[in-house]
């Protein structure tokens, strides 16, 4: 293959990753894209707020730092490369399981490794821009106040960008090679989740435990942390070294992040095709078995509910998303358990985080029962009435929700009853509104589209996002200040009225 | 509910999308006949179908489904139906006999005639190596004769086939002609869209051709060629003419 062709293939690798986000983003139509532009250009105007409100305070900062801003800035860097490593691993899985064109390639007369080398960098590119997409209003406002030798924060992105695609190649490759195609597709779903929540949800356990609170930055400004960390020449501080515009620092993080991909792609490229033909051959050969039985007695509304109930047993993505909603529920499980000795306040802040997580998944499961039907001709020539078909559909998301979450509230109700009741009224609130903006939003859609499910309808997006956060407040109102809940609660409902206003006209 | 010599009784079907794709269609298919509705792409075969299965609400006239108007008791009249698409939906997360338990669910079979049931279908559809197997890894072929499956499990009165033979080899193409024979001889009524004019000079008891969204021909096939005035012209040829004169019409 010449040096032209893989320039060709390189830009070939580019204009499919630009036009898989680009489809992402509009949902696939191009009528869209203007209002995608005008959307994203707001959204990254605002997003200048939050940074200059978390961010703004260290502008002026310069080194030689203290120890504890080394500890914060370096743990921000590394929450960073875990959200990054956790969106690499997803992509790579992707190229793996979605592209169409990998019989295409193999089949062509070019050299794999090389074809592979190039589709391994292209990860590596997408990754890394998308982060420092992110990462322009935050250095915006550092450099606002600082001045441009904030620059060097992108050489931060771009190194850690690539050392997180590094990474998740050699994750992903490493699961193909060890439990095979068919898990690994559910354990690298799993595992990105995992790793993106997990970070903050340690440091936030590690906090209730050690000072009582939710908030992570006690432990990473505690005198215990600074005495455990290591003293101010080790790597460890590269990555915030660099980001203060330390040249040295900035130089060997980047040429660090570099020779990991390059050890990576000159390892792994080779089997990259046997393992991309495993995948592609696994999803058609490798079938899993279940165990039989005798058909079960029951109404038509019961094998409709017992059918959904199988399917989100079977489904990946929500085990990977209720596994992260479980991982998020896991801090305010600590801070109740602790409160039962030393009754801190703290424990008023579960039932917003209960509450929330409710909402979330509700949306998520009301958009798999509801929406995402794989034989909707079946289901709409048997004979029940549409009514009874939807009715049994969001008996199932309840149920789910029920199951999930009435184990806390019971717990919960062992520290405190009333706040127990506000909990569970705020759970079955919250999770009726998310199904019910599902159901008013709902279009025909195969489950595996779940992942794009967001671009059928930005408004339905907001609304489930906003009816979540808002039954979270109206709930922890409730129990703090109950004038203001009743505020809270009603600015809510009218979210939810406007919603159902604005939602397509039914039949 | 009356004796009636109909199965399926269409009268002044229409339904428009930004044309009229079905034209008040009048058409009466009788208990336990193999009926073959052919046509063009975009002939409206599929739309008038959908209709009857009860996916798509008519803009105006009538369906009558072993006398039970299918419009006002739609649930009635889906207890006697069954639809196959071209397209085999299926769920990728439950294995064949599984689909079939739910299937036997929604129409409320009694689970252990549904299950012997199921259990015959799959093994005369060549499936009984994969009853127990989840459907995602099946090719389209197994994937259609699932849905085939599902469509007789529940022992229909009209089975309504939109392009079932699509993606099937010639031994599967055999086993669904073979099973869908036995129903129509137990008295079992079906009707069927494709474009394999061999099959529905094979097996069609009669043979309509709808074009532009109206019946242009109907008959045994010895009827359509005393229509079209040729003794021994084949189905096909007989087709292209039907559909060329009625597109020159238009």
């Amino acid at each position: 293959m010449t040096t032209a062709a893989l320039s060709w293939f390189a830009r070939h690798e580019i204009r499919l990753a630009w036009r898989e986000w680009l489809a992402m983003m509009t949902g696939g139509r191009r009528g869209r894209r203007r209002a995608m532009i005008v959307g994203l250009l707001v959204f990254g105007v605002l997003l200048h707020i939050p940074a200059y409100a978390v961010i703004g305070r260290y502008a002026t900062l310069h080194a030689p730092l203290d120890k504890q801003t080394l500890i914060v800035v370096t743990a921000t860097i590394l929450l960073a490369w875990a959200l990054m490593l956790s969106q690499a691993i997803e992509s790579v899985t992707r190229v793996f399981y979605a592209r169409a064109d990998l019989d295409l390639i193999m089949s062509s007369p070019v050299a794999l490794t090389r074809v592979f080398s190039i589709r391994l960098a292209s990860i590596a590119l997408s990754v890394t821009a998308m982060a420092m997409l992110l990462a322009t209003p935050f250095v915006d406002v550092l450099m606002f106040g600082g001045g441009l030798r904030w620059l060097a924060v992108y050489g931060v992105v771009i190194a850690i960008g690539l050392s997180a695609a590094a990474i998740a190649i050699a994750v992903t490759i490493l699961l193909f090679r060890t439990i095979g195609p068919q898990r690994t597709r559910l354990v690298a779903q799993i595992v990105a989740a995992v790793i993106g929540a997990g970070f903050v949800i340690a440091l936030q356990i590690a906090a209730i435990l050690s000072y009582g609170t939710l908030s992570r930055f006690a432990v990473l400004t505690s005198d215990a942390t600074a005495a455990f960390a290591p003293g101010p020449d080790s790597m460890l501080w590269w990555p915030a070294r660099a980001a203060f515009g330390d040249g040295e620092a900035l130089s060997l993080l980047l040429a660090t992040g570099l020779l990991l991909l390059g050890v990576v792609m000159a390892s792994l490229s080779a089997g990259f095709a046997d393992t991309a033909a495993r995948a592609s051959a696994g999803t058609a050969s490798a079938r899993r078995a279940s165990r039989a039985r005798s058909f079960r007695t029951g109404s038509r509304q019961q094998a409709l509910r017992r059918k959904e109930l199988v399917l989100l047993g079977r489904d990946p993505w929500l085990l990977s998303q209720s596994l992260m909603q479980l991982l998020y529920l896991v801090p305010p499980a600590v801070l109740l358990w602790r409160s039962f000795s030393d009754s801190s306040i703290g424990i008023v802040l579960i039932t917003p985080v209960i509450v929330m997580a409710a909402g979330q998944l509700a949306g998520g499961l009301g958009w798999l029962t509801i929406s995402g039907e794989d034989a909707p001709d079946l289901v709409r020539t048997s004979p029940l009435p549409p009514s009874s078909l939807i009715r049994a559909k969001i008996e199932v998301v309840l149920l789910v929700i029920g199951a999930l979450f009435a184990p806390l509230v019971l717990a919960l109700m062992f520290a405190s009853p009333e706040q127990a009741a506000v909990t569970a009224a705020g759970v079955a609130v919250a999770a009726a509104s998310a199904t019910a903006i599902q159901l008013w939003f709902r279009v025909q859609a195969r489950r595996s589209q779940f992942r794009r499910r967001q671009t059928s309808s930005r408004l339905a997006t907001f609304a489930e996002a906003f009816s979540s956060i808002g039954w979270a407040a109206t709930s922890a109102l409730a129990l703090s200040i109950p004038h203001a809940a009743l505020v809270s609660g009603l600015m809510t409902a009218a979210i939810l009225a406007a919603t159902w206003k604005l939602s397509p006209q039914r039949d | 509910m009356a004796p009636t010599q109909s199965a399926l009784e269409l009268r002044g079907l229409t339904k428009r999308f930004d044309r009229p794709a079905v034209d008040r269609l009048d058409l009466t298919v009788r208990t336990g006949e193999f009926y073959a509705l052919l046509g063009p792409n975009g002939a409206g075969k599929t739309t008038t179908l959908r209709m009857v299965a009860g996916l798509l609400r008519p803009d105006a006239g009538s369906v009558s489904v072993t006398g039970i108007d299918a419009l006002s008791d739609p649930v009635a009249a889906k207890q006697v139906t069954a639809w196959v698409s071209d397209e085999p939906m299926i769920y990728d997360k439950l294995t064949p006999l599984e689909y079939l338990e739910f299937v036997a669910g929604l129409w409320a079979i009694e689970p252990s005639f549904a299950e012997a049931s199921a259990r015959e279908l799959l093994v005369s559809l060549g499936l009984e190596a994969n009853m127990h197997e989840r459907c995602e890894g099946f090719s389209k072929g197994m994937r259609q004769k699932v849905a085939l499956a599902g469509a007789l499990v529940h022992d229909p009165r009209l089975i309504i086939l939109d392009e079932p033979l699509t993606g099937l080899d010639a031994v599967s193409a055999r086993h669904v002609k073979g099973l869908l024979g036995e129903r129509v001889r137990g008295g079992c009524t079906v009707i069927m869209t494709t474009h394999i004019l061999e099959v529905a000079e094979r097996m069609a008891d009669r043979i309509g051709v709808i074009s532009s969204g109206k019946l242009v021909a109907e008959g045994t096939l010895a009827e359509l060629r005393q229509q079209n005035g040729r003794g021994d012209t084949s189905l096909e040829d007989m087709f292209i003419a039907l559909v060329d004169h009625e597109a020159a019409a238009a």
